[in-house]
């Protein structure tokens, strides 16, 4: 599947009209140091992505994506504010699906601006929908930050609401946690005898054997002490839950998702910030013209995606065209930023286009 | 017009499938000696038999290159993405069990199941700065049983052999390899996860669906399917 010249100059075009907006276009290796990318994506990057060995230089992955080069490039010599734009190939294998490409364009747009995040969400979302308007796509909208504000609000351990973030992009692991903490499925039996054992004050090691393996020893019963803390308190209240899953499942036109959690913040303090924080952008988007009356929220939405993305999270789809792919994806991502500066996290928003899509929807042949 | 079989080419795998189709009146045998790989079928005329290394017959039939193969279906899943649309199973064998596990130290009274070893991982990550290690050559099974499961903060490491020395050698944390009688794992200190079991193994028949089936190459099958006592 050859690129097509149309798609060449779709691409050009979206990239010329980023940097009208102000950016500054940039480009990035081809062939990318693999350790960053399997750190910081884990195992699954390597299904998606095509990973290749240079003699001198190691292990090298085939771009993926811009946005980790595009972030370290910032990092290392970037000041802020800063816009960047794109356009080139990314590379992902496809293990299920062999009539989805291995090889499309992808033009992005990243900012990176802490000076005011809402406007920086909405400048990023107002002109994707701007450049994608002729299309008459349906934007869904979402965010990662409202997720975590009401697993913070629960009343519980902190080793608990931790255990769960770190799932939020894992919904039937976070799913499982859930019915755990909430005390609606049995702890298990291996564990309840371990516990038991440990009550009694039995040596658990008896039968362990050596020291076997890095995890040392006092790892392992460094984690016993946490199992015995968490086996003493009690689950997460029912009606915690139940208002937990009422956030997860918001589906509405975005002025009423804001009520709406408005409301719940009423009785659950912690989600204020993360309200206001939706408040601010609302009123950010429709500063800059946006139909927010008109445009969906839905709380879950972007948890299946980018592990990175922990604020406002975007789409753009054909309706009618489920054998699409998504048109444009993007959100904010600084947790990436995090763990790529080791701890020195950049407030960063950005989205990509595929302009194959872009250029398929405008009546051009495939 | 011929239909290709491809046999194991050596060891008890080899054997038993020799036995397997011998016992239903099909005569497998090397055509030469022992170091030949070419081989003979007696009781069914048409089919031509190709010895070939239990690893590569997946990739083979995925190809077309052999019309029928008999391997493992942890070889099958693993070697080939979307394998059921590319081979279709025929007929499990019997023989060649074995079990595609998870195994961690015995050390780690706290781990039993896939939901301990995910939140050992999320420790062992904070602690030693980098994902917690599993050796095995099923990478592709291992990765999707995890994604499924919903484990984080590991990685794969390749080991191409002797996977369950790689934990005293500090080189994994934990395996996942096929195992039939967890004898190698208990004298390693090693233990099966209460939910560990990836795929349960055996060798199997198989068809591609990809191989050049002509009307001649159907008649065969279905003549040798019935020499076999199966259904097509």
């Amino acid at each position: 599947m050859s690129i097509k010249p149309e798609a060449r100059a779709e691409a050009l075009r979206l990239r010329a009209f980023f940097e009208a907006a102000g950016a500054r276009p940039v480009e990035a290796d081809i062939l990318q140091p693999a350790e960053t990318l399997l750190d910081l994506y884990g195992e699954d990057i390597r299904a998606r992505a095509y990973v290749t060995s240079d003699p001198l230089r190691g292990e090298r992955m085939l771009r993926p994506d811009f946005t980790v080069p595009v972030v370290q490039m910032h990092m290392a010599d970037g000041a802020e504010p800063a816009r960047y734009t794109y356009a080139g190939e990314v590379f992902r294998r496809q293990e299920h699906d062999a009539g989805r490409p291995s090889e499309y364009l992808q033009v992005g747009y990243e900012v990176f601006d802490g000076s005011d995040p809402a406007a920086a969400d909405a400048e990023v979302f107002a002109l994707f929908l701007d450049v994608l308007s002729p299309l008459g796509l349906r934007a869904a909208t979402g965010d990662i930050g409202v997720l975590k504000a009401a697993v913070l609000g629960l009343s519980t351990t902190e080793r608990r609401k931790q255990a769960l973030l770190r799932h939020i992009w894992r919904p039937r692991r976070f799913r499982a946690l859930l019915d755990r903490f909430g005390g609606k499925v049995p702890v298990p039996a291996a564990r309840k005898a371990l516990l038991a054992a440990l009550e009694r004050g039995e040596d658990v090691f008896a039968k362990a054997g050596p020291e076997n393996g890095l995890r040392s020893r006092a790892e392992v019963e460094a984690r016993l002490a946490a199992l015995r803390e968490d086996a003493a308190q009690p689950p997460i209240a029912a009606g915690e839950v139940e208002v937990l899953n009422d956030i997860l499942s918001l589906k509405e036109k975005m002025p009423n998702v804001v009520a709406n959690l408005g409301d719940i913040a009423v009785d659950l303090p912690a989600l204020l910030p993360a309200v206001e924080r939706l408040e601010r952008r609302m009123e950010a988007l429709a500063a800059r013209g946006v139909a927010v009356e008109a445009l969906d929220f839905e709380t879950s939405y972007g948890r299946t995606q980018m592990e990175y993305y922990d604020g406002f999270v975007f789409g753009f789809y054909a309706d009618g065209r489920a054998d699409l792919p998504p048109v444009a994806t993007g959100g904010r991502y600084d947790a990436l930023t995090e763990v790529l500066g080791r701890g020195t996290s950049i407030p960063a928003v950005g989205g990509v286009i595929r302009p194959e899509i872009v250029s398929l929807l405008r009546g051009g042949a495939a | 017009m011929t239909v290709k079989l491809g046999v194991p080419s050596k060891g008890r795998l080899m054997e038993e499938t020799f036995d397997w189709f011998g016992a239903r009146g099909v005569g497998l045998r090397r055509a030469g000696g022992d170091r030949e790989y070419a081989g003979a079928v007696d009781g069914v005329e048409g089919v031509e038999l190709v010895l070939l290394s239990a690893g590569e017959i997946p990739r083979e039939l995925a190809a077309g290159r052999i019309h029928l193969g008999v391997t493992g279906t942890d070889l099958v899943r693993e070697k080939l993405a979307a394998w059921d649309s590319r081979v279709q199973e025929i007929a499990p064998m019997g023989f060649g069990q074995a079990d595609l596990i998870i195994a961690v130290p015995n050390l780690w009274v706290d781990v039993d199941t896939l939901d301990d070893l995910d939140a050992a991982a999320a420790a062992f990550r904070r602690t030693h700065g980098f994902r917690l290690r599993i050796a095995t050559k099923y990478h592709r099974l291992i990765r999707e049983f995890l994604k499924e499961n919903g484990v984080a903060d590991y990685q794969l490491v390749d080991s191409q052999g002797a996977t369950e020395g790689t934990v005293k050698n500090e080189t994994a944390e934990a395996v996942a390899d096929i195992t039939s009688t967890g004898e190698t794992l208990r004298a390693n200190h090693l233990k099966i996860l209460s939910d560990g079991l990836v795929h349960r193994s055996q060798a199997t028949l198989l068809k591609a669906y990809n191989a050049p089936w002509g009307k001649g190459e159907k008649a065969t099958l279905a003549r040798l399917l019935a020499q076999l006592g199966l259904d097509g």
